[in-house]
């Protein structure tokens, strides 16, 4: 399938060194956050440890095999690969295995597979062919309406099987959507209902919809072009029905324990001995998580020398909590570490992708870029303590085989789109 | 702007993550240390704490083991709780509320459940232990008296507070302390080290295996036996005769500083502060401001010195050559300064040498002398100065620097002490009262002894202390080597002459022990408290020192017997009848012993309390004890018998 001998070398290298980096740093920290006891057997693949590095060894063939692909066929092919996603998906309602509240697995003998992980890709692939389209014109409503569709379905397929995480990280497609043409007005909005939502839980309504009503006047009389009268008088309806829905909704529809998170996260209860209760039984893993990382100090304890992480103080340190391990092991160098490979990898996929010169792989590149960047945001967010649990795992470094393979066929295809840019003249 | 959007968002995001990486890991304070990391079980193996002997290797503190039931409460199980309860012999209440403390205290830490069960209940108990999950036995050890003596010399042991904890990280929650006595002034030597295991456990609390292989475990090291100076027979005997009296009694061999009884009384038995009921009756103890049992009255009670000071003054005017000890000086019933007048009990006219100034306690003569030593100098700012240094040179007016837990410096004033009330002129006369040891100058029992001792070895003494032998130790270099006083030795004759006289011809002829050469002063301190703000005077406590015998002398002490009255009356009994004990083993002064063991002071005690007039000194009777209570302190005597 080489068309040319020195095929390979137009791989972005830097690219798949960041990745190669991350993925042996992760599993070293799954060795450390599974291991029982004093001993490490590696060929024990009843461990965590053991099975992720058959995952690794899997996902070195899946690499070839995608990078031998023709970098075409991901575009032609883009629309049937979106609707099999979509098929696995819904399969999960018929024979979908429930671990933990979640129906998000198939089960094959021994294995386990998630699909919403293989979904994203396949969403980005199916946005990039549809904004790339030629008759498509995102400033137009009804193509944004069309677009919002193909990312609502993986998500709320998602959110049916209870995974509320994964489904949140499909907002992350809103940068690509901003990106190739979407009106301000959907940033203003967005942003807007963020900063309602959070002074109205925070403040409560009252002094939310004052605070509305002042801006939205004092905004009036500041523009020189006065808009009709009607338009800040719908806004400021707007901002007090939002503020009152969204305490209505945080007070009768989330649930207690998601109610917890959210009042530990904008502080709401004020008594401190409450809070350390709080923190202790419905935050226990973030309370333990921060303890872990905390206790790293500068220079951590050193590679399998976290007491916390010897002794699973943080439930879920393999997968979710594994930046936990990193924190305590590596202590603030190792983190800062990670954190920059992150950064210089999301960096490095965004460069890149603004320097292709089609449309559907500058959008694929972009959509590859944001799906990382919020896996990274939330996870290691929650994971310090910065926002509300939402169990979502880091690319690359937690355990999974299914996780693995997903970001890593989601970054693959891109890295392949890439060397192919000479090509696209 | 569209395109830089996600770009600023990911060096926001990266950025705000090593902000809030720096501030977790590096700007919270985390110290990586295994003592404070919960993940890590610290389990201690307390070794044996030493055990106490007196200085004839009779053994007076050893240990005993206890049994305190400890809770965890994330791990109980519901339980048959009638049945445990029945088993503590605790109702359900107290269950109910130990529980919920341990609970608040915390969910997965250990907690006293029920501390120090007795080795019967212990016994039950064990067998169904296995029935009440989250429970168990933790085995301690605990101090165990063998006599009911030297509670304050021995102390005693107690839970390390916070306030300890802190000062000192060896010690962790509930670990033990020295907390008065011996107990407290050799606590590392007798607690040992304490071993360590370091176990890795995991989030249910559950034991992983030893944390890096045991690196960084320590074995055990037991605690040193330690021989006391104590002689335990005469620690119980001085007890005994200061049975319903206060004050302090303290006994110094001279030729090496060895303390060899210290009575403090009121004393209580030691065995009351080991155990559940230690709180309890500590509380007791420490609240009973009035005879105050805790407070060391030997070694923390500041006195005047009264009449025992003049043997000092004797010394300092000797040395510095104001007068020579065959110099006659008239008394005239009293000491004429300016227009006022110290009264004496000599006949009017007496002329006293200082054999004879000493024997009779003249305060005409002391008077003089001191006046002499001021004066020796062009004036007398300069001459209190010397005086005062010589003074001190005996260990007065300063901590004794031992190993006693406690103690008061006294006071010895100098020319410094009266700038606040004599700025400019500075006479002899002002001070005058520090001639026969009252006025400004203040001592605790323990530097009287002292300088009886100093005065025995005729100018030199050891620092008092309480330590005779630590196994493969050797003592304190400050216990051995012998401190200097200012005075040449020539001087101590004549005044040891003195004392010796104070036993043949003087105030203490009636306290003679056969046999034995005995040299004392006695002395009779005026005393005043404050009753409803009103300065009232009290019956005069009673004071005695000696050594003996004369030559080689081998023991020193002094008496302190609060409001005892004039210094023969009960000091110097208890002084004569110690003495005696101690070098003869035996009583043959049955009359004195039994005028002691007879007699009370409490009514007297009671007085000021009584809110009634009442009258002293000479206008007092004497309380006398119903004949059981004395029988039972004369059977206890019978046990001291060799």
């Amino acid at each position: 399938m080489f068309r040319q001998t020195d095929r390979h070398f137009k791989f972005d290298w830097v690219t798949i060194i960041l990745f190669l980096i991350l993925v042996v740093f992760g599993w070293m920290n799954i060795l450390s956050a599974s291991h029982i006891g004093t001993t490490i057997d590696y060929t024990n693949f009843s461990q965590p440890y053991g099975r992720q590095l058959i995952f690794i060894g899997l996902t070195l063939i899946l690499i070839i095999f995608i990078l031998s692909i023709d970098a075409k066929f991901y575009e032609r092919f883009a629309s049937l690969i979106f609707i099999v996603s979509m098929l696995s998906l819904v399969g999960l309602f018929l024979f979908g295995k429930n671990v933990n509240g979640a129906t998000s697995w198939y089960g094959i003998g021994g294995m386990t597979l998630q699909p919403s992980e293989f979904a994203k890709a396949a969403t980005a692939l199916a946005v990039a062919k549809y904004i790339s389209d030629l008759n498509t014109d995102i400033r137009t409503f009804k193509d944004q309406i069309r677009i919002f569709i193909i990312i609502i379905i993986p998500a709320f397929l998602i959110l049916l099987q209870n995974d509320a995480g994964s489904t949140l990280v499909y907002a992350s497609f809103f940068f690509v959507l901003y990106r190739e043409g979407l009106p301000k007005i959907y940033l203003t909005l967005a942003l807007t209902l963020v900063a309602i939502s959070i002074l109205a839980l925070k403040f409560g309504p009252i002094i939310t919809s004052v605070l509305a009503i002042v801006f939205i006047i004092a905004n009036y009389f500041i523009q020189k072009k006065k808009p009709v009268i009607l338009q800040p008088i719908l806004t400021v309806l707007a901002c007090i029905v939002i503020a009152f829905g969204i305490k209505f909704f945080y007070q009768n529809i989330l649930q207690p324990h998601q109610q917890d998170r959210i009042s530990l996260w904008l502080r709401l209860e004020k008594d401190p001995q409450k809070i350390a209760q709080m923190r202790r039984d419905i935050l226990y893993n973030l309370y333990e998580s921060e303890k872990a990382i905390s206790s790293g100090g500068f220079s951590g304890r050193g590679f399998l020398e976290g007491t916390r992480t010897t002794g699973k103080f943080v439930p879920e340190q393999h997968t979710d909590y594994i930046f936990s391990t990193v924190g305590e092991e590596w202590g603030f160098l190792g983190s800062v570490f990670v954190v920059i490979v992150f950064v210089l990898l999301m960096l490095r996929v965004l460069k890149l992708a603004e320097l292709q010169k089609s449309q559907f792989s500058r959008v694929y590149g972009y959509s590859v870029a944001s799906i990382l960047f919020f896996h990274f945001m939330i996870n290691i967010g929650m994971v310090m303590g910065l926002i509300p649990t939402i169990g979502i795992p880091l690319p690359f470094f937690s355990y999974g085989g299914s996780g693995l393979w997903g970001f890593t066929i989601l970054l693959f295809i891109f890295i392949k789109l890439d060397s192919n840019r000479i090509n696209e003249w | 702007m569209r395109q830089i959007l996600l770009f600023i968002s990911i060096i926001f995001v990266g950025i705000l993550f090593i902000a809030r990486l720096f501030f977790l890991q590096v700007y919270q304070d985390n110290t990586n240390n295994l003592y404070e990391d919960n993940a890590i079980r610290k389990v201690y193996d307390y070794p044996k704490r030493g055990f106490v002997y007196d200085r004839n290797g009779k053994l007076l503190v050893s240990n005993q083991p206890s049994y305190d039931v400890m809770v965890i409460p994330r791990e109980v199980k519901p339980l048959d709780t009638l049945e445990f309860c029945s088993l503590l012999k605790i109702d359900k209440e107290q269950f109910i509320t130990t529980y919920k403390k341990a609970y608040t205290y915390s969910p997965r830490l250990p907690y006293v459940f029920l501390p120090q069960l007795s080795k019967e209940d212990y016994a039950v108990l064990q067998e169904k232990m296995r029935k009440f999950e989250g429970f168990y036995i933790q085995k301690r050890s605990l101090r165990n008296y063998e006599t009911t003596i030297g509670a304050n010399v021995l102390g005693d042991i107690g839970e390390v507070n916070q306030r300890i904890m802190n000062k000192n990280p060896y010690y962790k929650m509930g670990d033990l302390i020295g907390m008065q006595g011996i107990e407290a002034s050799y606590e590392t030597t007798l607690r040992g080290v304490k071993g360590i295991k370091f176990i890795q456990k995991d989030r249910f609390n559950r034991n992983i295996g030893p944390y890096k292989k045991g690196k960084f475990d320590t074995l055990p090291e037991s605690g040193k036996d330690i021989k006391t100076t104590i002689d335990a027979t005469l620690q119980a005997y001085g007890e005994i005769l200061m049975a319903n009296k206060r004050g302090g009694i303290i006994a110094i061999e001279p030729s090496t500083g060895e303390i060899l009884s210290m009575v403090a009384a009121p004393t209580y038995n030691p065995n009351l502060l080991v155990g559940r009921d230690r709180s309890k009756n500590f509380t007791k103890l420490y609240n009973d401001s009035i005879a105050k049992p805790l407070f060391n009255r030997s070694l923390q009670g500041v006195y005047e010195p009264g009449s025992p000071f003049k043997l000092m003054n004797a010394l300092v005017a000797l040395q510095e050559g104001v007068i020579s000890s065959d110099e006659k000086i008239t008394c005239y019933a009293g000491y004429k300064y300016g227009n006022r007048f110290m009264k004496c009990h000599c006949r009017s006219g007496t002329r006293n040498d200082m054999v004879h100034g000493i024997q009779e306690s003249c305060n005409a003569y002391f008077a003089t002398v001191y006046r002499r030593i001021l004066d020796k100098p062009e004036n007398a700012s300069l001459g209190i100065n010397v005086w005062s240094d010589h003074v001190k040179s005996f260990g007065l007016g300063n901590f004794l620097n031992n190993d006693l837990y406690v103690g008061q410096p006294g006071r010895i004033p100098n020319r410094d002490y009266y700038k606040e009330i004599y700025p400019k002129t500075f006479y002899s006369t002002y001070t005058i009262s520090n001639a026969i040891g009252q006025g400004e100058v203040a001592t605790t029992p323990i530097q009287l002894a002292n300088m009886i001792a100093a005065i025995a070895n005729r100018g030199y003494y050891f620092t008092p202390h309480i330590i005779k032998e630590i196994k493969d130790e050797t003592l304190d270099l400050n216990y051995t080597t012998p401190k200097y006083t200012t005075i040449d030795k020539q001087h101590f004759e004549p005044v040891i002459e003195g004392m010796l006289n104070v036993y043949t011809h003087g105030t203490a002829k009636y306290l003679q022990i056969p046999d034995i050469e005995i040299c004392g002063k006695t002395g009779t301190v005026e005393n005043f408290v404050k009753i409803d703000s009103v300065k009232t005077q009290l019956t005069d406590h009673s004071i005695f020192v000696a050594f003996a015998p004369k030559n080689n002398p081998k023991i020193a002490i002094a008496v302190f017997v609060e409001n005892g009255y004039f210094g023969s009356r009960f000091a110097g009994k208890i002084a004569s009848l110690m003495i005696e004990k101690y070098i003869k083993g035996t009583i043959t002064r049955k009359d004195l012993e039994n005028f002691v063991l007879n007699h009370s002071l409490e009514d007297e005690y009671a007085k000021p309390y009584s809110g009634v007039p009442f009258k002293i000194n000479r206008g007092t009777t004497l309380q006398t004890i119903p004949i059981e209570e004395v029988n039972k302190l004369k059977a206890q005597l019978t046990k001291l018998e060799p």
